[in-house]
């Protein structure tokens, strides 16, 4: 089915979203949607599948013009979508899963199971996906649960599938099984709309590429095309993509972490035994697919999680079974992956975000009372000193954008004597002139002599910013591996599988 | 570093979010409804007020019944109809404006401005009371137990009030303190509850209004509370050294426990906008997990607050069997004020000031409630219905929003500010 979007355009208020779009994906092509983030391509792909109602413009499909009022009206003309965050019921079975929404009933209006069950082993043996369709949700891996979401659209008779960021939450084997799995749909004929913002994938998949800025297509290109070229269509300028660092000046070892295992609230051993070093002067990125419990050891650490076991060391003074104050007290820094869940308060100023971990004592509190001089003065040099972007430092940080808002967050936890640095995340979601600026603060960090933990899940920051490299995969630390360890085995390390290498160096 | 590009458009990014604003996932609806209450501006406050009087014009056109007499003949003689709606509706909210601010046909001014001393009389326990509810919203807390606090304050600063034998002055602030401190406990036990098991302070907060008032029932019907000298579940009057005195002599009811409630007001205002304590209580109040990241004992902060917001209730108990009712006091002391004292905190918007004027205009319906029942007739229930449209127009910041067309909040962002990012 031949899809063609015709000048849409997509206001909210005084933000155009979409300007004037214009996309044509043919049948059985694999078309690339390539932005920054919040350039616009999900609003666009939310009018396509009768989400939002375009303020101007026309969806036609095989040239003829469609009204979606819903989704339910794009599906009901052939239009599916994996979403990046799935849709699915996590105790229904896949079969269940599948029929929600247009449930066959046999007589008395029974649930006909058995036609779901049917249907999603047709589509599984059609494409050679390996799901069983009585399994429950929850239990599968990510891969597979993207999977079913493919096979629910398909089983609507879905000719255009659109995929959201699908491979967000990939390990790379996984994403490479998905690419297979694109072309074959290809191949039955199916029209496929790719929206990622990873160069690699795009120009090994892809038919043809749209690359859409602040709401406007700014250019189309071959998958020839290479990745610098990719790159300034996206930002509209040149990119420094790598970071600047001397090596590193390892000094002892500041950090000891020693068989820790953390249990989550379930019951559930979320980290196994894990042992690790950092020295002073250097970085250790822990690398992993989201999920395999790095967010619990990096909260271990700082005394957030309630259920340890295990050594922390920090020069020597234990820091496990301490409280979060004792811990920040004892010199680490901290910036949480979330930042506006963890990070943050959105409704408080950005003065007042500043001094959030330390409402106790000097410099800020004296005799239980704030110091509000000190904290302006403070704050004002801050906000100068980290190229926070706002209108001053009484703006609510819920009003700045991702990468301000990190700012806030580095530059207060920066602002202590920091005997640990630990960084979550830290350039999830920001845009590239932040992500150099944050690269640069934590390079310039560990240049003071301080250890540094980065947790990253992107692969291109591990390796841009690591030292040495501890892989995590299902709460155990697969091994330990030196920073310029070439990408395809720490893929492979990603994915469970331990490298001979790893230990030698750990 | 080649492959991938997680970047953003700093002005798209910054403008998309403020059209699909949305609480994170994890995020319990209750709390951030309680934010969006909270966060309303004062201009949702005003016209809710507003709406809600309109509303209750209409409602005392439709009771009256000359109105529904002209109503009969409306489409021989209409006029007849608008005339006896303007009579009501003007009628009733004279007599509540005479009965609450000024009233004109009193000679002097020293009459005249009587209503406005009772109108500050029915605000004093109000304002207490809506203070201590408005911290605990401030901190993220529903504090539905003002019933059970006031009860065991009243009870705690009464019998001080009429057991202990102690000289001027004195006897009066130790009353006020066992009052402060009963409300604060049985308060407290509720933080304490929920720091240690998880409770939820809904719950407990209602469980303990019924302990509270079978315990004080039960105790009015023993010695420590009783009138000896009476079989009714009632106290004895409170000794005159531990009554609040008049603030404008004899003649007028005002006494000073206003000057308390002053107080109390700065008090929570240093609290909450300049010490150390009210920031922790803020910022758990408005995202708790940051607060705990931030090492703010997130336990230890409910425990406060909930004293802090105990104590406070208790002072308009307090304020209620030294003040309002000296003459002894039964298990209906409380008078409903704990459950006013929410309306009034959401009025207000929990903030310190707004709950002090929030609780001087409730005052002011209760004063002027009474006159306008006297003088025109006017069922009070009306006022009821007033407060309580003004609870449902502030609990519906939309619906008000939509009327009114104000502009929804985060939506305010400055095309400026965007530019100004997406050329930098």
């Amino acid at each position: 089915m031949k899809l063609e979007l015709r000048e849409i355009t997509k206001r909210f208020g005084a933000l155009v979203a979409n300007d004037h779009i214009n996309l044509v994906v043919q049948p059985g092509e694999i078309h690339a949607l390539l932005g920054e983030n919040g350039a616009g391509k999900s609003t666009l792909m939310n009018v396509l599948y009768g989400l939002y109602q375009a303020d101007e413009g026309q969806i036609l499909l095989d040239d003829v013009a469609q009204k979606f009022s819903g989704p339910g009206d794009a599906m009901a003309s052939g239009i599916g979508m994996v979403h990046q965050h799935f849709m699915l019921i996590p105790v229904f079975t896949v079969a269940e899963n599948v029929m929600l929404g247009h449930e066959e009933t046999s007589f008395g209006g029974r649930l006909d199971l058995a036609a779901a069950r049917a249907m999603v082993r047709e589509i599984s043996a059609r494409f050679g996906f390996d799901v069983d369709p009585d399994a429950l949700v929850e239990d599968l891996p990510v891969g597979v649960q993207q999977r079913v979401e493919i096979i629910k659209a398909l089983s609507r008779d879905a000719k255009v599938l659109v995929f959201d960021e699908p491979t967000a939450v990939l390990t790379p084997q996984e994403t490479d099984e998905l690419i297979v799995i694109m072309r074959q749909l290809k191949e039955a004929g199916t029209s496929i709309v790719f929206i990622t913002h990873k160069l690699r994938e795009v120009r090994e998949v892809a038919d043809r590429i749209t690359v859409i800025r602040l709401g406007k297509v700014v250019g189309e290109a071959e998958p020839t095309a290479t990745n610098a070229e990719l790159a300034s269509l996206m930002v509209g300028r040149a990119v420094e993509l790598t970071v600047d660092k001397a090596p590193a000046a390892p000094g002892p070892a500041a950090l000891t972490v020693d068989g820790l295992s953390v249990v989550d609230p379930r019951g559930q051993i979320v980290v196994n035994n894990v042992s690790f070093e950092v020295r002073a002067g250097e970085i250790l990125a822990i690398a992993g697919v989201q999920g395999n419990g790095q967010t619990e050891l990096t909260e271990a650490l700082l005394g957030l999680q309630e259920r340890v076991t295990g050594r922390i060391e920090l020069d020597g003074k234990p820091l496990t079974g301490l409280s979060v104050r004792r811990v920040l007290d004892a010199g680490v820094g901290f910036v949480p992956e979330d930042r506006t869940e963890d990070g943050l308060v959105a409704t408080f100023t950005i003065s007042e975000n500043l001094m959030l971990d330390r409402s106790i004592g000097e410099p800020f509190v004296k005799a239980g009372t704030l110091q509000l001089a000190t904290l302006a003065e403070f704050a004002e040099q801050k906000v100068t000193e980290f190229d926070v972007r706002a209108q001053g430092i009484t703006t609510p940080v819920g009003r700045l954008s991702g990468g301000n808002q990190q700012k806030v967050v580095l530059a207060r936890e920066l602002s202590r004597d920091l005997r640990l640095f630990v960084a979550a995340q830290p350039t999830r979601g920001l845009d590239v002139g932040s992500i150099e600026f944050v690269h640069t603060r934590i390079v310039q960090t560990r240049d003071a002599g301080t250890p540094v933990i980065v947790v990253s899940t992107e692969l291109d920051e591990v390796v841009a910013l690591a030292d040495r490299i501890a892989v995590m995969y299902r709460g155990e630390i697969v091994g330990i591996v030196p920073g310029n360890t070439p990408r395809d085995i720490l893929g492979l390390m990603m994915a469970g599988e331990h490298h001979p290498e790893a230990q030698v160096s750990a | 570093m080649s492959d991938q590009l997680p970047v953003r458009g700093q002005a798209a990014d910054e403008a998309l979010l403020a059209t699909k604003e949305r609480p994170p996932a994890d995020e319990p609806r209750s709390s951030a409804f309680l934010r969006d209450l909270i966060g309303g501006s004062a201009a949702i406050s005003v016209f809710a007020v507003l709406l809600a009087l309109v509303v209750g014009g209409v409602l005392i056109a439709i009771t009256n019944e000359d109105v529904q007499e002209a109503a009969g003949y409306f489409f021989s003689r209409p006029a007849d109809t608008f005339r006896a709606i303007w009579d009501a509706v003007s009628g009733a909210y004279v007599a509540l404006f005479q009965g609450s601010v000024y009233n004109f046909r009193r000679p002097g001014f020293a009459d005249g401005i009587r209503p406005l001393t009772e109108t500050l009389n029915f605000a004093t326990p109000l304002i207490a009371a809506g203070l201590g509810v408005a911290l605990a919203f401030r901190v993220g807390l529903f504090n539905i137990g003002g019933r059970g606090q006031m009860l065991i304050a009243a009870a705690c600063a009464g019998w001080v009030g009429f057991s202990l034998e102690l000289p001027y002055g004195i006897h009066l602030i130790v009353a006020v303190i066992a009052g402060i401190l009963g409300g604060a406990i049985w308060g407290g036990v509720v933080g304490v509850l929920k720091a240690r098991t998880g409770a939820h302070e809904v719950i407990v907060t209602i469980m303990l209004n019924f302990v509270a008032l079978y315990l004080v029932s039960y105790f009015l019907r023993t010695p420590v509370l009783q009138n000896p000298s009476s079989n009714n579940p009632q106290s004895p009057p409170i000794s005159d050294t531990a009554v609040f005195p008049d603030l404008l002599g004899a003649g007028y009811n005002l006494h000073a426990g206003f000057i308390f409630v002053i107080a109390a007001t700065i008090f929570v205002w240093y609290l909450l906008e300049r010490s150390s304590t009210g920031f922790q209580f803020r910022a758990v109040g408005a995202n708790p997990n940051a607060a705990r990241v931030a090492g703010i004992n997130v336990k230890r902060v409910y425990v406060y607050a909930m004293l802090f917001s105990g104590g406070l209730v208790g002072l308009a108990g307090t304020a209620q069997v030294l003040g309002t009712i000296t003459t002894g006091f039964g298990s209906g002391i409380d008078a409903g004020i704990g459950f006013d004292a929410i309306t009034v905190a959401l009025l207000g918007r929990s903030r310190p000031w707004g709950v002090f004027f929030a609780g001087i205009l409730f005052g002011a319906f209760k004063a002027g409630g009474f006159s306008m029942q006297a003088a025109e007739g006017i069922p009070i229930d009306i006022v009821l219905v007033v407060q309580s449209l003004i609870v449902l127009f502030i609990a519906a910041p939309p619906l008000v929003r939509s009327i009114f067309r104000l502009p929804t909040p985060g939506a305010t962002r400055t095309p400026r500010a965007s530019k100004k990012a997406a050329t930098s």
